[in-house]
């Protein structure tokens, strides 16, 4: 288990000191923020229904951004061979790296909504929906995202096509995301169907992912 | 695929994994192959334009079902052809199925695209409008991007057999659009109709025009059938061709 507590730190040291990875999402998800208003209009009313909405492209873009990382580097460096030569099962060394993906890049995204929530003038309930959404929404952005990140791995520019492969399977996530958080506010529509369906799409993401991530990293290496 | 649970059957299958037994078997049967679709779509058209009679609701926009419905199956039975030939490249490392697999997706590709496109001409004097948010209608617009996806992957990977196993994961992944496509419109109660052909309780589309559309799905699978053995064919010579030029070259170095 050390071995896997050490990679874990290992990720999240990289991620915190090399290149602000960590920090450059939760700036390009306050910039997607930013942006909206000007697009439609600063009608507050109008922004604080769209605010969910909003907050949960932000997001999911964000999180897209920072995952061409997530093996690239090590296959340029050659320590995913060695990873893979460490007789750990490929597919726990790729959950650990999600999770300490997940803590870098995704956590600071869930930390800063609430405050991206003011902006877009959004009721405090609705931004609790929204923070409680994306905890638990998220994990299944990245585990998905590994696998898009695994299938390119061996690509000199594979963000634009993991963007393209990953994105239709994230439809779900978003989906479900935003109609609990929309239930929250609105009456007749509940909250805790679709929450408990993400949690279920997480649970699922967490199950296929590394499965199909480390069968798609084990046949990039022969 | 019940071909594995007979011995005999199951071994010419096998034989067909040779690709030179394949090429020849598709020599052979591709005349035959043009000729009953030719004679089907005949039918098919005959049957759906002229002898089936115009709907008491939508009149004759009606027709474009027999064009609409087909492509749809054939769609998603694209697709699962794809999962399998998948299954195939992965866990048997059967020669063909990555060759079948990749030819499947430009074929499956424009099938989805002329679902949606007639969709829409269907939906705007039905529906009023192209376009809805309905869960079919999205989740076959899912099916046509994750086919462009996987044509993207195939081409940007340059190492043959490393594409195809990429692919293959990405495919198997993706195969779980394919259910929530069929059974989007019973969980969602949407524009969308319900199915009326592939039910439990039989068809409630009347006779008269339910033969057309079945003669017309028949006439669209070995339309499939017959792109997806020249696709093939053209892909096998394509590899040839390569391994030949690489040969070439390691001699030429030599």
């Amino acid at each position: 288990m050390s071995a896997l507590g050490s990679l874990y730190r290992r990720e999240l040291r990289l991620a915190v000191r090399a290149g602000g990875g960590a920090m450059m999402g939760c700036l390009f998800f306050l910039i997607v923020v930013t942006v909206v208003p000007f697009a439609v209009g600063p009608d507050l009313n109008l922004l604080s229904r769209i605010g969910p909405a909003i907050l949960w492209i932000g997001a999911l873009l964000a999180t897209l951004l920072g995952l061409d990382r997530l093996f690239q580097t090590e296959q340029e460096d050659g320590s995913l061979d060695l990873i893979l030569m460490s007789g750990w099962p490929m597919e726990l060394v790729v959950v650990v790296k999600c999770v300490a993906h997940w803590t870098a890049t995704a956590l600071p995204l869930v930390v800063a909504a609430p405050l991206f929530a003011v902006f877009l003038n959004m009721e405090p309930l609705a931004i609790w929906a929204v923070v409680a959404t994306l905890f638990v929404g998220t994990p299944a952005l990245t585990l998905i995202g590994a696998i898009g990140a695994a299938l390119t791995v061996s690509l000199k520019r594979g963000g634009l096509l993991l963007a393209i492969l990953v994105l239709p399977f994230t439809v779900p996530v978003l989906i479900f995301g935003v109609s609990a958080s929309y239930g929250a506010v609105t009456d007749p529509a509940p909250f805790t169907t679709p929450f408990v369906i993400l949690c279920a799409i997480t649970l699922f993401a967490a199950v296929l992912g590394p499965v199909a991530a480390a069968a798609a990293l084990r046949s990039a290496q022969d | 695929m019940t071909a594995t649970t007979q011995p005999q059957a199951a071994s010419s299958l096998w034989r067909l994994a040779n690709p030179s037994r394949f090429l020849r078997f598709v020599d052979i049967v591709q005349p035959w192959l043009i000729g009953l679709i030719v004679v089907l779509f005949a039918v098919g058209i005959y049957g759906s334009f002229f002898s089936a009679p115009a709907d008491y609701q939508q009149g004759e926009t009606v027709r474009i079902m027999f064009l609409h419905v087909p492509a749809a199956w054939l769609a998603m039975f694209s697709y699962t052809v794809m999962a399998m030939s998948s299954v195939g490249t992965l866990v048997w490392r059967h020669p063909l199925a990555d060759v079948s697999a990749k030819c499947v997706a430009p074929i499956g590709a424009v099938f989805t695209f002329i679902s949606l496109l007639t969709g829409s001409l269907w939906g705007k004097p039905m529906w009023g409008t192209w376009w809805v948010w309905d869960a079919r209608l999205t989740s076959v617009l899912v099916l046509f991007i994750m086919y462009l996806g996987l044509i993207a992957l195939w081409r940007t990977i340059e190492d043959p057999t490393r594409a195809a196993r990429s692919a293959a994961i990405l495919t198997l992944v993706g195969f779980i659009n394919i259910p929530i496509i069929k059974f989007s419109v019973d969980w969602w109660n949407t524009l969308h109709q319900p199915a009326s052909v592939i039910r439990l309780d039989g068809p409630t589309i009347h006779p008269s025009m339910l033969w057309p559309l079945i003669v017309m799905a028949v006439a669209f699978s070995l339309l499939f059938m017959l792109l997806h053995f020249m696709s093939m064919r053209t892909e096998i010579l394509k590899r040839r061709v390569r391994a030949m030029q690489l040969m070439q070259a390691a001699k030429e170095t030599n």
